[in-house]
């Protein structure tokens, strides 16, 4: 569809930080310079500390180790190759773009979750403000009705978006919000819903549960919906967003207790790295997409509702490893 | 909570405990393990690499007591380091001790008031919940507090403050009042804000001084600590309000980046305090060492779930054994202890000697139970249950289901469960949605508690335990479906009925 797929200066722009300091520092560190042990080292301690999981480094490193220790590298660029082509092979060129209700079937339902404070409130009046500036028409659904003022961050984004925002009581039953929400965008011909949820701990059983119950509303309401569920994860966050992501999937298809997911049950689509503009590295996206498979979709950049790019792995790697 | 950080030290552990003597060998590939976990826990490399160090030379200039095995002397000396490295001191061991509260030395009283506050973080980390949890603390022991919305950014920031401000003078007991302050009118879009803040802050201030308030917070915006505009924002109010304490805000789920960006408030503010928060989750808490490591500043309290009054005092000595899977009872018993009234304990005491328990005191200890918490994080807190813990499923659905049960009981069902017949139990099944065969065996493990209890009661204590090692998985536990064979709890159950205090008495000797 190509969508998304018009890249502005800002990808590079919003990962300059994260460049800096992940990259041109392992950069100068390979390029045009004969490798070593202590390099290969330091590889792994720039690896480790942009929170790629000791696991997933451990796999990059032993491979660059035995590659040197055998003669067949000994130069810092084929390093830098081989990383850029092990990334990238990790996102197959596969759909990363949003999927859409098919024509004729509207509205689209997007499904955002997460823990608290990840980020989900930002990141909708993102989404939503790029869905509209591509001319679709947007509906909020507001389904955090447990933290105070949640409701009222959500109208407000509405308001200065010119959207509507969809409510319920604080306290009630987030579920009923949906119902009212997915009714309301069927009668208002609107082109894409999306419901935000309240920030809950993947801990919290009862309130993965709510969760289930507010994707199985949504699919009774609008057949072949939510089309997308996106688990907003926060850049800062460590191996425990591996968790995040994880259970996440399992609760949204339904999997109770230590029920591995239904393999064709529906589950977490994509992923919303949020809070990208630090100087946290992002690294855990990769050991995520390793574990779960759940694809990267959009990275959050800053603050406003225009700090938002689709992921491109390409892009991704090469701002990692460019200048 | 940190089983899988527990489980790493155990495996240390097993790999000396087939050694004789501690060698720098067996030492260094045990502590290359225990590297690999903590870097798993989110604890940043050089922290780990501190650690590590630290453990070895201590491991290696140590003659290793005979009477010990090598395993148990490593876990005396990485223990010692843990808390050290989570700033105690190892003779802070004590129980007693870490049953007082420090909350009252904590934050400071100054005259004439009021203490001022400020928090600090990053966005999402949990500044404006910690505030309203701050405020429940402290009006719990006697302060009146005031919050301040200082976060013109995030939309309804201010509201949601607000309305926790609301909730905790509703909610929590105590004599002294919370106050908000708030200027709505001054939030503005982001960018636009900024210095206003500080203003609002001095405001704020001057408000708390006319109601002669004891403590003053201020909520501050998220900020990233790179954004020098907003990070500047921060040092003028330090330097205009002079606030007593700065707490830094930590998401306990971050990852390696946390001491980065712990450094950089650091050394632009001096905070004198972490609060970590989301302890809930079953992050492994690393990002607690990497932040006290950095900072020096001591981690003061803990946020351990979404009700303003999950806040507790950090122990490192506690924390530390937590992560040793040396269980925490002394968390258990303070969570009992909040939420077990003396008298009632004791009046349950008696009714059980006589075998009066009816299902509704049974639904009440149930209830109770459950106020402390989920089930999974209260046995973790068990000595040696944790690790066992790992792959048992507790859910507190189960105990959904049994409060369900007993809540389609009628009264008459409830003081004398044997009436209940294959009619009422099919009526009590339909009502709760669950099958009769569920019924039918509640009542049943109810009515082995109720004789049971009756039995111990002129029991030794010894006796009592080898009864209810008897009872087996019959206990509460065996009541709850999903808890039946988990280890420790059959035996161990019974021990929330009675006072708590009393218990601790025991356990002490």
């Amino acid at each position: 569809m190509g969508l998304f797929s018009a890249i502005t200066a800002k990808i590079k722009g919003g990962l300059a930080k994260t460049r800096e300091v992940f990259v041109s520092g392992l950069k100068s560190l390979l390029l045009g310079r004969k490798l070593d042990e202590a390099t290969i080292a330091e590889i792994r301690r720039r690896l480790i500390e942009a929170d790629v999981g000791v696991k997933t480094t451990d796999r990059f490193v032993a491979h660059i180790q035995e590659q040197f220790r055998a003669g067949r590298i000994d130069k810092g660029d084929q390093v830098l190759e081989y990383l850029k082509g092990e990334l990238r092979s990790m996102w197959p060129p596969e759909d990363r773009e949003l999927r859409f209700a098919p024509a004729g079937e509207k509205p689209t339902v997007i499904l955002v979750t997460g823990v608290n404070g990840a980020g989900k409130t930002t990141s909708i009046s993102k989404l939503a403000k790029l869905l509209q500036s591509r001319g679709n028409k947007v509906m909020l659904g507001a389904c955090d009705t447990f933290r105070a003022g949640a409701v009222r961050q959500l109208e407000i984004w509405g308001e200065r978006l010119g959207i509507d925002v969809v409510k319920g009581q604080q306290g009630g039953d987030p579920a009923a919000v949906a119902f009212d929400a997915c009714q309301a965008a069927k009668s208002r011909g609107v082109d894409v819903l999306i419901l935000d949820t309240a920030g809950r701990l993947q801990t919290q059983d009862p309130l993965m549960r709510q969760l289930t119950k507010i994707r199985s509303v949504v699919s009774k309401q609008i057949p072949g919906g939510p089309h997308e569920v996106l688990i907003v994860l926060d850049a800062t966050a460590g191996q425990n967003a591996l968790r995040q992501a994880e259970e996440f999937d399992r609760a949204i298809a339904g999997a109770s207790g230590n029920q591995p997911k239904p393999a064709d049950a529906l589950g977490v689509t994509g992923i919303f790295l949020a809070k990208l503009d630090g100087t946290a590295k992002g690294g855990i996206v990769v050991a995520i997409k390793e574990a779960t498979k759940i694809p990267v979709k959009f990275i959050g950049v800053g603050e406003t509702p225009d700090d938002v790019q689709p992921f491109e792995p390409e892009k991704f790697v090469d701002a990692l490893f460019e200048e | 909570m940190l089983d899988r950080l527990t489980d790493s030290f155990n495996g240390l552990f097993r790999k000396l405990s087939g050694n004789a003597t501690l060698t720098e060998k067996n030492v260094r590939d045990a502590i290359d393990e225990v590297k690999t976990n903590l870097l798993d826990a989110d604890v940043h490399l050089d922290v780990v690499n501190a650690f590590t160090a630290a453990v070895l030379q201590d491991a290696l200039g140590k003659d290793v007591t005979k009477s010990l095995k090598p395993g148990e002397e490593m876990i005396g000396i990485v223990h010692a380091r843990l808390v050290q490295f989570l700033g105690g001191t190892p003779d802070q061991a004590d129980p007693r001790a870490a049953l007082q509260s420090t909350a009252d030395q904590t934050i400071m009283k100054v005259s004439p008031g009021p203490t001022i506050i400020m928090m600090c973080g990053l966005q999402g980390s949990g500044k404006t919940t910690t505030c309203g949890k701050l405020a429940a603390l402290l009006k719990k022991r006697g302060r009146s507090v005031m919050l301040a919305a200082a976060d013109l950014q995030r939309p309804a920031a201010v509201e949601q403050l607000h309305t926790v401000a609301n909730q905790v003078e509703k909610d929590f007991p105590g004599g002294s009042q919370v106050h908000f302050y708030g200027e709505p009118d001054k939030v503005a879009e982001y960018g636009k804000a900024v210095g206003i803040a500080v203003q609002v802050c001095q405001r704020a201030l001057a408000a708390a001084r006319a109601k002669g308030v004891d403590v003053l917070i201020l909520d501050t915006a998220g900020r990233l600590h790179v954004n020098d505009e907003l990070m500047g924002e921060l040092t003028q109010v330090k330097r205009l309000l002079n606030p007593h304490h700065i707490f830094l805000v930590v998401d306990a789920m971050t990852g390696q980046d946390a001491l980065n960006s712990a450094k950089s408030f650091h050394e632009k503010l001096d905070i004198d305090g972490v609060i970590l928060t989301k302890f809930d989750s079953d992050t492994r808490g690393g990002a607690a060492m990497s932040v006290k490591h950095v900072t020096g500043a001591p981690i003061k309290f803990v946020g351990v779930g979404e009700k303003l009054d999950a806040l507790e005092d950090f122990h490192p000595t506690r924390f530390a054994g937590r992560i040793l899977g040396m269980g925490d009872v002394v968390a258990l018993v303070e969570k009992a202890q909040e939420q077990v009234n003396e008298d009632e304990a004791k009046k349950l005491e008696e009714k059980l000697a006589k075998g009066e328990l009816t299902m509704d005191d049974f639904l009440s200890q149930l209830k109770m139970l459950r106020r402390m918490g989920p089930l999974k994080q209260l046995f973790s807190l068990l000595p040696g249950v944790g690790s066992m813990l790992k792959d048992v499923q507790i859910e507190d659905k189960q105990l959904d289901k049994v409060e369900a049960m007993i809540g389609s009981m009628n009264k008459a069902e409830r003081k004398k469960p044997d009436i209940i017949d294959n009619s009422r139990r099919k009526r009590i099944a339909s009502g709760a949605g669950v099958e009769q065969n569920d019924v039918g065996q509640m009542v049943k493990q109810f009515g082995l508690v109720s004789k049971l209890s009756k039995g111990m009661a002129g029991m030794s204590a010894a006796q009592k335990s080898a009864a209810a090692r008897e009872l087996g998985s019959g206990g509460m536990g065996g009541m709850i479906p999903g808890l039946k064979g988990l280890p420790g709890f059959g035996s161990k159950g019974s021990s929330f009925s009675a006072s708590p205090k009393a218990k601790f008495k025991k356990r002490k000797k």
